[in-house]
């Protein structure tokens, strides 16, 4: 009997924390482009301007961002940028970004290319999955919280730990998330 | 013992010619002259060994990047020799205002050196007659941006070609351009490859009579690889070669006669593929030609077959990873030999093949030597194919030699990439024993100076997915040094002969730069931290050092000055595929970043910078 007052409780915290497990959204919501926080430049006229970040709400789920990790593999991202250290492309695991380390700014690289050798994936990759992509891009250099990080590769180890991981800011201003995704 | 002895014939044509010429009026000279420089090739490929005097007069020009058809890198200069060498001083530089990797070889002409530089790919023209070589013309081709992103390891060009008063040049983006050399002005521009099917140019061009030779790049993006001859005159293609699908599009037809059986059978090109996958297999040709007037043939060698994922195309793969022989008018191919049959490492089979006539056996060859890719040195008889021998000059354990009767590569099961599981220590690595930076031969010394990597590395094979335009490889690689010590590069003379090494140099880099020799016996090359080096041919002693503002990766040339004076040039810029870490600012944590080099030169950025600079140097 007293054992089983000490397992109840237990037992009950053990479901308690096990109602806390992230949700999955198998038809994933993620935001849609928003032209506000598209800015490649740090000058702005007259009075300064920080733009509001978008926040892709796939970076928060172990899941979205395993997917990612997934499907930047399987659409040849890592062609170019391998494992993060960069080759055709440039690294994706340091602290640089060419044309803007914003969620948004990382959909939009995907979707549209960059001049100088970037493709254009637009009407290739569905926008949810491109969201997935963009998660996994930004954990290469700590951008997620790392409880939802990927963890190593079962492969070939290619990939050390950053050495800095940089909790995630969520701004005031990021807004609401999007009803829609954008369909093509 | 045999030795290299070469046959006196063609010397003393030379000769007679020489004499005929300096009686004929003017007027059929220059008309001679032309002539005699289409032809110049095989001539040269017929120096007498140990005999100086006997060398044939040097124009002093330099107007392809490998020199001449037989690809020696030979200068007959001899101001700056062994003895002098040590007295080198810089005489001009030139920036080229571009910082990726510089592989290009300088090209002078009537006095004039034309520069090509990486993407954008621009052509600079230097009046060497004045004070500093001032740019005489520039020319700027504008190719489209985004061709970088389907080149492979760096935007790299390997050079232009100077003929009957053009400079031919290819762009990034799939262009073969004709400048005028005069004026710097276009006289034609052909689009051969589409970078939305991953093709890309970084060859330099060959001009043979009257037609220019030009293959396209791209086999990490699965195109299907090609050579073709433009029209000269006009840039209109005349013939094209594919070196995958049906004999037709590979141009084999009732000439073709390999000399081993496995080369023979109607269609390989198809039926050594799964269903369909030749049109995507590789084969690319974006190494070097050489050309012998005698048999009106050409010999190149065809790329990687795609994917690198050996698991993705069961099969011989024709006629990737191979070297044709072609008639130079009409493409037809004669023979093929495949180095690396269904390829297993990314071992191209680009890479230079020098030609020369060799005694084996008491009986003079015609033959084509070839450092190749997959570790050995091969001497092929260039009018049929055969296989006379083949040397590895690394540590290979990739295969374990080549069966000289069969003519076949045998292979090492156990370093057989599988999917899934990672193989160790491959050796070679990828970028092979040597890439496809140019060796250099001496008719004096009878050696062949070979730049060459140390590097082994660990493979595992992962799923390829085709996407046209976006790479098409299939394996995570990391490559290390083959040795404990940890250098990473040799230059190495080597005796075709005997088939071993004479003197061999450990550098700390792979020496990614090509090399040239003369008749100082002096042989030249630089590394990848930036030192120019002059070497004693012979001896293999450095006689001569100077550090450059970054890393080489160029081919060095010599020529005779409008002074009269002997000039060494180089071109300094680090990058390729070995520099892509410091070229492309790629990050070191991730050792398979390009291609899995990364992982062998992450110290590279603590020796060197980017910046691409041409350097001239001369005796004071």
């Amino acid at each position: 009997m007293r054992l089983a007052l000490t397992f109840i409780p237990l037992l009950v915290l053990f479901f308690l924390v096990s109602c806390e497990r992230e949700q999955r959204n198998f038809r994933a919501a993620p935001p849609a482009a928003r032209s506000e926080s598209l800015t490649q430049s740090q000058i702005q006229p007259g009075q300064a301007y920080t733009p509001p970040q978008t926040k892709n709400p796939t970076e928060y789920k172990a899941y979205e961002l395993s997917q990612g990790k997934q499907l930047y593999e399987q659409y040849n991202c890592s062609g170019c940028h391998f494992h993060g250290g960069g080759g055709i492309g440039p690294p994706l695991m340091d602290a640089k970004w060419i044309y803007g380390g914003d969620p948004q700014n990382v959909f939009q690289t995907v979707i549209e290319g960059r001049p100088n050798g970037m493709p254009s994936f637009r009407g290739k990759i569905p926008d949810a999955q491109v969201w997935q992509i963009v998660a996994y891009v930004r954990s290469m250099s700590g951008q997620v919280p790392k409880d939802a990080s990927p963890g190593r590769s079962d492969s070939m180890n290619t990939r050390s730990e950053p050495e800095q991981l940089v909790e995630p800011t969520v701004t005031k201003q990021a807004g609401q998330p999007p009803s829609t995704v954008q369909s093509k | 013992m045999q030795r290299l002895r070469v046959v006196a014939t063609f010397s003393s044509y030379r000769i007679l010619l020489n004499i005929v010429l300096v009686f004929i009026l003017p007027v059929t000279l220059s008309c001679t002259r032309k002539t005699e420089q289409v032809g110049a090739g095989p001539q040269k490929t017929t120096q007498p060994t140990g005999a100086p005097q006997a060398a044939p007069p040097d124009d002093g020009q330099w107007t392809m990047p490998a020199k001449d058809y037989a690809s020696w890198r030979y200068s007959s200069l001899d101001q700056i020799n062994s003895e002098n060498a040590k007295n080198l001083r810089l005489a001009w530089t030139f920036s080229t205002g571009v910082l990726r990797g510089h592989e290009a070889a300088p090209v002078v002409a009537d006095n004039t050196m034309y520069v090509i530089t990486p993407f954008p790919n621009i052509l600079y023209a230097l009046d060497l007659t004045k004070d500093g070589a001032p740019v005489k013309w520039k020319f700027d081709p504008d190719p489209a941006a985004s061709s970088q992103g389907v080149a492979c390891c760096d935007f790299v060009n390997r050079g232009v070609s100077f003929s009957q008063g053009k400079v031919f040049m290819n762009t990034l983006d799939g262009q073969t351009i004709a400048v005028d050399a005069g004026t710097g002005k276009e006289v034609w521009r052909n689009k051969l490859a589409d970078i939305n099917k991953g093709e890309s140019i970084t060859m330099a061009p060959l001009v043979v009579k009257d037609k220019v030779l030009v293959g396209n790049s791209g086999g990490e993006f699965g195109v299907r690889g090609w050579l073709t001859a433009l029209d000269a005159a006009s840039g209109k293609i005349v013939w094209k070669a594919w070196s995958t699908g049906p004999d037709a599009d590979v141009l084999i037809g009732a000439n073709f006669k390999p000399f081993y059986s496995q080369d023979q059978g109607k269609d390989l090109g198809v039926t050594s593929w799964p269903q369909g996958a030749w049109q995507y297999g590789g084969g690319t040709v974006w190494g070097w030609i050489s050309y012998d007037p005698e048999t009106n043939l050409i010999f190149y060698g065809t790329g990687n077959p795609g994917p690198w994922n050996p698991e993705q195309r069961p099969g011989d793969n024709k006629w990737t990873a191979g070297i044709f022989a072609r008639d130079a008018d009409t493409g037809q191919a004669r023979w093929f030999y495949q180095w690396s049959p269904h390829d297993l490492h990314d071992y191209d089979g680009i890479n230079e093949q020098l030609l020369m006539d060799m005694s084996i056996n008491g009986q003079t060859r015609k033959v084509l030597v070839r450092p190749e890719r997959n570790g050995y040195v091969y001497v092929l008889d260039r009018n049929t194919g055969e296989v006379l021998s083949a040397n590895p000059f690394v540590e290979v354990n990739s295969s374990s030699g080549v069966d000289i009767k069969t003519g076949k590569l045998i292979y090492n099961p156990e370093k057989e990439p599988k999917v899934g599981q990672v193989i160790r220590r491959i050796c070679p690595a990828s970028p092979g024993a040597k890439d496809w930076q140019p060796s250099a031969f001496s008719p004096r010394t009878g050696l062949l100076y070979i730049p060459h990597q140390n590097l082994c590395m660990d493979s595992e094979g992962v799923e390829a997915n085709y996407i046209a335009g976006t790479p098409y490889v299939g394996m995570n690689v990391k490559m290390y040094s083959a040795s404990d010590d940890g250098h990473r590069g040799e230059f190495d003379a080597w005796d075709p002969v005997q088939g071993k090494k004479v003197w061999s140099i450990k550098e700390f880099f792979p020496v990614w730069s090509g090399a040239v020799v003369t008749a100082g016996d002096v042989v030249f090359y630089g590394t990848m931290d930036g030192w120019f080096k002059a070497v004693n041919a012979r001896t293999g002693d450095t006689i001569w050092q100077y550090k450059v503002g970054s890393g080489i990766i160029g081919q060095p040339i010599t020529y005779r000055g409008p002074d009269g004076k002997q000039y060494v040039a180089i071109l300094a810029g680090v990058g390729g595929w070995a520099g892509a870490i410091v070229a492309g600012d790629l990050d070191a944590r991730d050792g398979t970043g390009a291609l899995g080099f990364v992982n062998a030169m992450t110290d590279l950025p603590q020796y060197t910078t980017k910046g691409g600079m041409l350097y001239v140097f001369a005796l004071p």
